[in-house]
């Protein structure tokens, strides 16, 4: 019986990038675990159905992907909240029996993204949110979050969420979508790229376009008002750079406002065993350097999926699966011929994807007249209330980085990590002084996810705590 | 070459800040020179406790004058670092730090803290968040915190206001003699000199005297760090235990704080890169274990920071030895508590004042005997 603590190859997020680097590792002979803090594989994109209601609009997808995984090799640790990741590679995890720790030689980082959202007045408000929360709330229990909606912000999820949301039966009141029609024309022939894709495009744009839903191109959010709760969108045509115009500015009634101006690469594992990252828009933001199999700076550290750099899910699985054999030969599983054919077919089709991805990141990334129109009194930070305003300020006081911006102000010290606001700060503070690139993003720290102080102490007993040696008196 | 400073200062943390800071009030023209961003190594990222029970008892006397510089901030240094004064309980859980703790307690009230020592009720009465099982606490009433991640806005608003001209993100490459003074040589290639020179480098002031030919070995701990989410008050003191290896306070925001110098990895050439999981779960169940109503938190975030330790655990304070007007300060432990004070008296001795209280020569811990250089 072999250690259940220790595994050749670990593989954190189980979307479709972790468990095709898995399913790649497991084959070619390694010892692989799969972590995931879902209770089900699948990742955002396949969110595992949890009511009768979820379950009728699942993607087919999802449930091949589970039950290819159930058929392989590979050991499943879902559930799991991973706190820490130490040591190349000690994995500190939480999950229903409490804390667990597995080594493992190799580490696929396959974590996925979070979502971005351009601050605006009144964006904290009860009933702003996400369009992946929106996305989550329709897939896991078939849900409508709201009866008048509006879905507002960038990129094929708007169009997605809207259909589903009328799918599900609910009142979508305005489409309000960043991109004008020339920039959707402009993308067209990338898209066309994939053909299965544009379909399904089209189609949630016939569903659309069925239930007689305003849609507005070229325009943005630029407001939420509402006494406790939303009750009304501003919405504002963009110039070409993305400028809202505040003259023609108008209201909608909604009680439910779904937005989201893309992704961004949810890569801490990466950031916190101090991998070199680049900051890259195209692809969300701050990624890992990596080789065309994922291999990061760190040696045996791999990246792959939209945590590496958004991407989307086809590519996900590609770079995933390419991680996952590169990890495999490194540790001397596989030859590198084999891995050598099965990469080169993966590359010809990562070529594809990449204009296609392209396209879709054009459309997804946050305009600069959007970032320069946030006004000053906005929240950007709204775990610790920091405002635009407050941002600036740390930069006269001779903040050039976010890490320094971060301790003059709290900016980014709250619950989130400074997921929500990092992006966004970056940007103001590159609008004062300096690049992306000089500004930086915050030190990578441990936890991974915030974790209660009492499941990591567990019970104990006082005398068993390892004090080290007093200090010298 | 004319020097163009009177003084540069190579190193921006609470040693490096102050000296500066108080020579340039005093007219000097000053400049001070760092690699990174002002006050991100220790004096940035350290736990701001500002108490006397886990204090060195030869620095009791410093660290005393340093409470009262903290203390009032807002009046010398013109601006706040988020200085609370409280309470401070230092607990004792089982025989053996009952033991520890009344003779660590004694000694350091010899030498000027006023430090009691209080049973169990008393304890409880003044900090109601503590949990059962103490045996013993030491009670010093001049105890407190700072909110250190403030100290680079708090001192470099400071700084600005003096005329010190701030050379941040600037890593100094060499410094060599020059024109009766010093030339010091930036990674870009461009020299600043100056008529006088202090180090204040932290762990890094070993490369530094390198550069006056000197070996002094400089321990590098690596401290780590962990701060919850925001909670309703669970705590109203500074807690710690006998042995130093706790610290703990809440902070006005609802933040706690949890030190006591457990160990992670890294080094000087790559920082703290790494906290070591089991560390911190120990030194977290420590903090559960004095006060209880902390497990109802997260933790948000955990880090680790360099802390200089010489050869005999006490600082360096004073001239560079065989070198005119060179002066190293730093590895002062506790030294965000005792810094100002150590840094202010090493001020006075760059000003032609006599210090109120003595230096820490470097001599002493010369690796190698110092190679005399004419002046």
């Amino acid at each position: 019986m072999s250690d259940p603590t220790v595994f050749d190859l670990a593989v954190i997020g189980a979307g479709p990038a972790g468990c095709a680097a898995a399913i790649a590792a497991a084959e070619a002979g390694a010892r692989v675990v799969l972590f995931d803090e879902q209770e089900e594989a699948g990742g955002q994109i396949y969110r595992a159905p949890r009511t009768p209601a979820g379950r009728a609009c699942v993607e087919r997808d999802g449930e091949t992907l589970r039950s290819t995984l159930a058929a392989s090799d590979v050991a499943l640790r879902l559930g799991r909240r991973i706190w820490s990741v130490t040591e190349r590679f000690r994995i500190d995890a939480l999950g229903p029996d409490g804390p667990e720790t597995v080594r493992a030689q190799a580490l696929v980082a396959a974590t996925g993204a979070y979502e971005r959202i351009v601050p605006f007045p009144g964006w904290t408000l009860p009933g702003v949110i996400g369009l992946a929360a929106a996305t989550v709330l329709l897939k896991t229990e078939g849900r409508v979050p709201g009866r008048r909606i509006v879905v507002a912000g960038a990129g094929p999820l708007l169009a997605a969420v809207a259909a589903k949301i009328l799918a599900a039966g609910g009142c979508v009141v305005g489409l309000v979508d960043v991109s004008s029609p020339a920039d959707w024309l402009r993308a067209t022939p990338r898209l066309a790229t994939k053909p299965s894709l544009l379909a399904q495009g089209a189609a949630w744009a016939a569903r659309i376009a069925a239930a007689r839903v305003p849609v507005l191109f070229g325009h943005a959010v630029v407001a939420a008002e509402g006494e406790t709760a939303l009750t009304r969108v501003g919405v504002a045509p963009l110039s070409r750079n993305g400028a809202p115009d505040l003259a023609r500015l108008r209201w909608e009634e909604a009680d439910v406002m779904a937005v989201g101006n893309g992704l961004v690469p949810g890569g801490e594992i990466a950031k916190v065993l101090r991998a070199e990252h680049v900051h890259v828009p195209e692809r969300g933001g701050w990624v890992p350097k990596r080789d065309r199999w994922g291999r990061t700076t760190i040696p045996r550290l791999y990246a792959a999926g939209d945590g590496a750099g958004i991407a989307g899910a086809g590519p996900a699985a590609r770079t995933g699966r390419l991680a996952g054999l590169a990890a495999a030969h490194d540790l001397g599983f596989s030859g590198a011929e084999a891995v050598e054919v099965a990469g080169r077919t993966a590359f010809r089709e990562a070529g594809r994807d990449r204009r296609f991805s392209d396209a879709v990141s054009r459309l997804m990334m946050p305009r600069a007249g959007q970032i320069a129109a946030v006004p000053a009194e906005t929240v950007v930070c709204r775990c610790e209330d920091v405002t635009r305003a407050e941002i600036e300020e740390a930069v006269q006081a001779g903040a050039r980085t976010l890490d320094q911006v971060k301790a003059f102000t709290r900016c980014g010290m709250g619950p989130c990590q400074g997921r929500m606001c990092g992006e966004t700060a970056g940007d103001i503070v590159t609008l004062q002084v300096g690049t992306r690139g000089a500004v930086g993003w915050w030190t990578g720290r441990p936890p991974l996810r915030p974790v209660p102080l009492a499941d990591l102490v567990g019970t104990f007993d006082y005398g068993d705590i390892p004090v080290p040696k007093p200090a010298p008196l | 070459m004319i020097p163009s400073y009177d003084l540069a200062v190579v190193g921006a943390g609470v040693h490096g800040g102050t000296v500066a800071l108080l020579c340039a009030r005093a007219g000097l023209k000053t400049v001070l020179v760092e690699r990174g961003d002002l006050f991100r190594e220790a004096s940035g990222v350290n736990a701001g406790t500002l108490t006397m029970q886990m204090t060195r008892v030869a620095l009791i006397p410093y660290a005393l004058r340093a409470h009262a510089m903290w203390a009032s901030a807002r009046d010398w240094l013109g601006h706040d670092v988020g200085v609370v004064v409280c309470d401070g309980l230092s607990l004792a859980f089982t025989e053996g730090e009952e033991e520890l703790l009344a003779y660590r307690a004694g000694r350091r009230r010899e030498a000027g803290a006023p430090i009691e020592l209080v049973g169990p009720a008393r304890a409880a009465e003044i900090e109601p968040g503590l949990g059962p099982g103490v045996r013993l606490a030491g009670y010093c009433r001049v105890d407190g915190f700072a909110n250190a991640y403030l100290s680079g806005l708090a001192y470099g608003a400071a700084l600005r206001e003096a005329g010190v001209a701030i050379r941040d993100n600037t890593p100094v490459t060499a410094v060599e003699p020059s024109g009766g003074g010093y030339a010091l040589t930036t990674k870009t290639g461009e020299t600043i000199r100056a008529r006088r020179i202090v180090l204040a480098g932290g762990v890094w002031l070993e490369p530094m005297l390198s550069w006056f030919g000197l070996r002094v070995p400089i321990k590098v701990l690596v401290n780590q760090l962990g701060v919850t989410e925001r909670m309703a008050p669970v705590m109203r003191t500074v807690v710690g235990i006998a042995s130093g290896l706790l610290s703990l306070k809440q902070y006005p925001h609802g933040t706690v704080v949890i030190g006591g110098g457990w160990q992670g990895r890294g080094d000087r050439e790559r920082g703290g890169v790494e906290l070591a999981p089991e560390s911190l779960i120990g030194n977290i169940r420590l903090a559960c274990h004095a006060v209880p109503g902390l497990a109802a938190s997260r933790l948000a975030r955990a880090w680790a920071g360099l802390e200089a330790e010489t050869a005999d655990a006490l600082p360096i304070a004073g001239p560079i030895p065989g070198h005119e007007d060179a002066y190293a300060i730093g590895s002062v432990h506790s030294g965000y508590t005792s810094g100002p004070y150590i840094a202010a008296l090493l001020a006075d001795r760059i000003l032609g004042r006599e210090p109120a209280l003595p230096l820490f020569p470097l001599d002493r811990l010369l690796a190698e005997p110092a190679p005399t250089v004419p002046a």
